[in-house]
């Protein structure tokens, strides 16, 4: 990028950030497979929606989400103020798939196949969100699991080379192999905040941090 | 475009193809000939080693386009490490202003997903295990 597009790039930033501060923030839910993205964004639309609607369906086998889902102008109050934000759930980010996989979840060939193709276009379609249409990120880990993984390192350097702002969040801290401070040690740059989604354990904290650096 | 193609490949299979490509042999090539380069390798069973790694935009664009050639039974996508970035690395004032895109000069390692398994990485230490398949 040559200095002058960069100069244009940070101005143009600045001025939309100026002038548009009504408009809701596209706060993207990013991380690997598994990691409770869709029941965090469930839990965040049911605590702030009217109807409470769930934004996915919620599974332990991984590619689940197969497709970005978007909820729009969720309102979240926090303080007296009003923070609104569309939260996009995105498919868990890899760098393969192997339909076998699926195989040992009870699934015929055929679906298998299927569900890992329409896992690749997610996949795809996720990078892709995230370099043109988010203006923040979730990054949801399984806090149970080895935050030291190439993809979390990749998309966290991703997501820092678009200059966006960005909050770890270690989830699933209701299990008992559940270590916090392993985020905290691989991603020491940014702030993490424990949650367990499923159990809405710490959620005071996550609506307080989300509206801190989303609002 | 540059491509692979001038390499003699062997003509059994008794062994992994390791293509270890400079950093002066990627340098001045567009993102997609960079990217073709390394699936074209790995979708041949080769492990290819990167001297100079790549920046987070073409990281994301990989991701992408691995994900739009993964085909049952023939291809499962790609195992790729490098250690990881330091902090003090294109975190400059104008390293931000360039939009933080220049090169991350990180040793990377690419293989295919069912031919490379990672047994420990951490910040300065990457070992890994490459089968035949």
């Amino acid at each position: 990028m040559g200095l002058l597009t960069g100069l244009r790039d940070s101005i143009s930033r600045a001025a939309s950030s100026l002038f548009s501060e009504q408009d809701p923030k596209r706060i993207g839910i990013y991380g690997p497979p598994n990691a409770g993205k869709t029941t965090l964004a469930n839990r965040i639309a049911r605590d702030w929606t009217e109807h409470g609607d769930a934004v996915g369906p919620e599974s332990h086998i991984p590619h689940e989400t197969r497709r970005a889902r978007r909820k729009e102008n969720v309102e979240i109050e926090r303080n007296g103020k009003s923070v609104s934000i569309d939260i996009v759930d995105t498919p868990g980010v890899t760098t393969k798939v192997d339909y076998t996989e699926f195989l040992d979840h009870d699934m015929e060939k055929e679906d298998a196949v299927r569900r890992s193709r329409e896992a690749t276009e997610g996949v795809a379609e996720a990078m892709h969100w995230l370099r043109e249409d988010v203006d923040g990120v979730i990054y949801v880990l399984d806090s149970a699991e080895d935050p030291f993984t190439q993809v979390n390192t990749m998309l966290i350097g991703i997501i820092e080379s678009q200059d966006l702002p960005v909050l770890i969040f270690a989830n699933k801290i209701d299990l008992e192999e559940s270590s916090v401070k392993r985020i905290r040690n691989a991603f020491p740059q940014h702030e993490t905040v424990p949650l367990s989604a499923l159990e809405g354990d710490n959620m005071d904290e996550v609506y307080d941090k989300i509206a801190e650096y989303f609002g | 475009m540059i491509t692979m193609a001038e390499v003699k490949t062997p003509d059994d299979t008794d062994g992994v193809q390791i293509d270890m490509i400079s950093a002066q042999r990627m340098e001045g090539l567009t993102s997609m000939e960079k990217i073709r380069i390394i699936l074209d390798g790995v979708r041949e069973g080769n492990i290819v080693i990167l001297e100079e790694g790549l920046t987070p935009d073409e990281e994301s664009r990989l991701i992408e386009v691995t994900m739009t050639e993964i085909s049952p039974d023939e291809f499962n996508g790609i195992e790729i490490e490098s250690y990881p970035q330091s902090d003090d690395d294109g975190g400059s004032f104008l390293g931000r202003l360039m939009g933080k895109d220049s090169a991350p000069n990180k040793l990377t390692v690419i293989g295919p997903a069912d031919q490379i398994e990672t047994l420990h990485k951490d910040e300065t230490l990457i070992s890994a295990l490459v089968s035949r398949n």
